[in-house]
């Protein structure tokens, strides 16, 4: 099984370092409010991670798809925007 | 709104298949026409299976093969429908597709978008990437008069603003055109891009030359969840991918990339990628809401095409002709208006919308609007029905003692043991309904 980090790692990125471009708007909800925590499991990039009862979201591998907003439709509680125009995931073949 | 500000007839954002037919379709009759794209260049951004229809394109760019960067031409469809060990299938295969003009082509949609986005500037327009709109700029009468993007003094006019900027179209459901995505509208997609020799790619699927094949996959390797996957030959690579729609995806506890690790380990699919190397993994939203989820398509000034207008029909796995489809037909509304002087008002805007009804494009969704519904709430077409076929070839094509009178009892029994003699014919019914 291939992991998903060694999937990522094939990819191109141009990091924007220190400046995520998804926020998590309220901690406590992730952590106390959301029993789902869909993102979870639907990042296809394994962006977000649920350890020691807290919520984890590292952006770097991020293929901008969109999915931890929509499946936060309950909660509403994912800020989420595309990089700074020219950073981000950058397809070679898309 | 000052004088000296340069306004243009057209501001397109985004440069996928969509925005660029409208902006080169626009820019070829003399309009003044700005794109911007938010990637490094056009198509950096960009995720599809994919396959071209040729029939959109050629409605654009008529010699688009004399110089596109196409993969292979589709001479072979394959239907799989799958259980953990085996598969029942269909195969169309055909010369007529080689001595005919290509109909269907695999493409690289980096490679493809940048090729199309050369052929908008030729045509005129100016295309600029790196800059993301962050807002459309209004009047107060609350008419679109052009867009914000994320530079200093960013305001840019222009008469009409298409919105091209694909499925997640912040853009649109930030200034309120329509309401963001719905998990139960949206599919999210993966895929590898897995290279091979050219050679290892055509002694594995019997082709020769520029030939390729395609197969869409459905049944247990989506594990219960509506959704299908499929395996498309380019040149020398293999796009492999699968999606679920999202509502599904939410509620079990497999990821997308494992979904996608267990499609590479069948064994069916397996011998066919082995050997090859993953150069990439990408991911995507597919809006398949259809019909029903379809949102406002214009308003004053602005007009949404591709996947920002949830144009995508899932049963035929078509969406980027659709894209083009409806961009070339918002800039030809636009050139109409343009013609008769009519302003970019909602009502004469209306014409766009007449043009996507008179077009492959709404006829399409319109014939499949239950589709979606039905899947959602008629499992059994994704999980028994898959299950059922594949036993029923176990057992007729396993040569053993018993007679094949018996094996037909079996494999009949087996049917209406899971659904049942009236679920048998609801069913029929049910699909036959979705599809009329």
């Amino acid at each position: 099984m291939m992991k998903v980090e060694e999937k990522l790692f094939q990819n191109r990125y141009r990091v924007d370092a220190d400046r995520p471009h998804i926020r998590i708007k309220d901690e406590s909800l992730c952590n106390n409010g959301c029993v789902s925590r869909a993102c979870t499991v639907c990042c296809p990039a394994g962006c977000w991670s649920f350890e020691e009862g807290k919520i984890g979201l590292i952006t770097d591998g991020c293929l901008e798809c969109g999915t931890c907003r929509v499946v936060c439709d309950t909660h509403g509680n994912v800020d989420w925007n595309y990089p700074r125009a020219g950073f981000g995931i950058l397809f070679k073949f898309g | 709104m000052t004088q000296n500000i340069e306004k243009f007839d057209v501001i397109v954002v985004g440069a996928g298949p969509a925005g660029n037919a409208a902006a080169y379709t626009l820019a070829k009759a003399g309009k003044k026409v700005l794109q911007l794209e938010r990637g490094e260049y056009p198509g950096s951004k960009n995720v599809q299976g994919a396959i071209l229809y040729a029939d959109a394109l050629e409605k654009i760019i008529p010699d688009f093969r004399d110089s596109a960067p196409l993969e292979r031409t589709v001479i072979e469809q394959r239907m799989w429908v799958m259980e953990d060990e085996s598969y029942v299938g269909t195969t169309f295969r055909s010369d007529r597709f080689n001595q005919m003009p290509g109909n269907r082509y695999t493409i690289i949609r980096a490679r493809f978008d940048k090729w199309f986005s050369e052929q908008v500037q030729k045509a005129g327009a100016l295309v600029i990437c790196e800059m993301t709109v962050i807002a459309l700029l209004r009047d107060e009468s609350g008419k679109v008069i052009g867009v914000e993007v994320d530079r200093d003094d960013g305001k840019i006019y222009a008469e009409t603003v298409i919105l091209a900027d694909g499925v997640n179209s912040l853009v649109a459901s930030r200034a309120g055109l329509r309401e963001d995505i719905k998990p139960a509208a949206v599919a999210l997609a993966v895929k590898e891009t897995i290279f091979l020799p050219k050679e290892t790619v055509e002694a594995r699927f019997n082709l020769k030359g520029s030939e390729g094949v395609v197969i869409e996959m459905l049944g247990s390797i989506s594990q219960g969840m509506a959704g299908t996957a499929f395996l498309y030959t380019n040149k020398d690579s293999i796009s492999l991918g699968i999606g679920c729609m999202l509502s599904d995806m939410k509620a079990q506890n497999t990821t997308p990339a494992e979904l996608l690790e267990k499609l590479k380990q069948h064994p069916s699919v397996a011998p066919l990628i082995a050997g090859g190397e993953t150069r990439e993994y990408a991911a995507h939203l597919i809006p398949e809401g259809g019909y029903h989820a379809l949102p406002e398509l214009y308003g004053e000034g602005w007009l949404l095409v591709g996947d920002s207008a949830g144009f995508v029909n899932a049963v035929h796995r078509e969406g980027s002709n659709l894209a083009m489809t409806s961009g070339r037909l918002a800039a030809e509304t636009l050139l109409e208006l343009g013609e008769k002087g009519l302003p970019s008002t909602a009502a004469n805007l209306a014409r766009y919308k007449a043009r996507l009804e008179d077009s492959i494009v709404l006829k399409d969704l319109k014939k499949y609007r239950n589709i979606p519904d039905t899947l959602h709430s008629q499992r059994q077409f994704l999980s028994d029905y898959p299950a059922l076929l594949n036993g029923a070839a176990h057992e007729f094509f396993t040569v053993d003692s018993r007679d094949k009178a018996t094996k037909e009892k079996a494999i009949f029994n087996a049917f209406r043991e899971r659904r049942s003699l009236l679920g048998l014919l609801g069913d029929a019914y049910r699909l036959w309904r979705a599809t009329r």
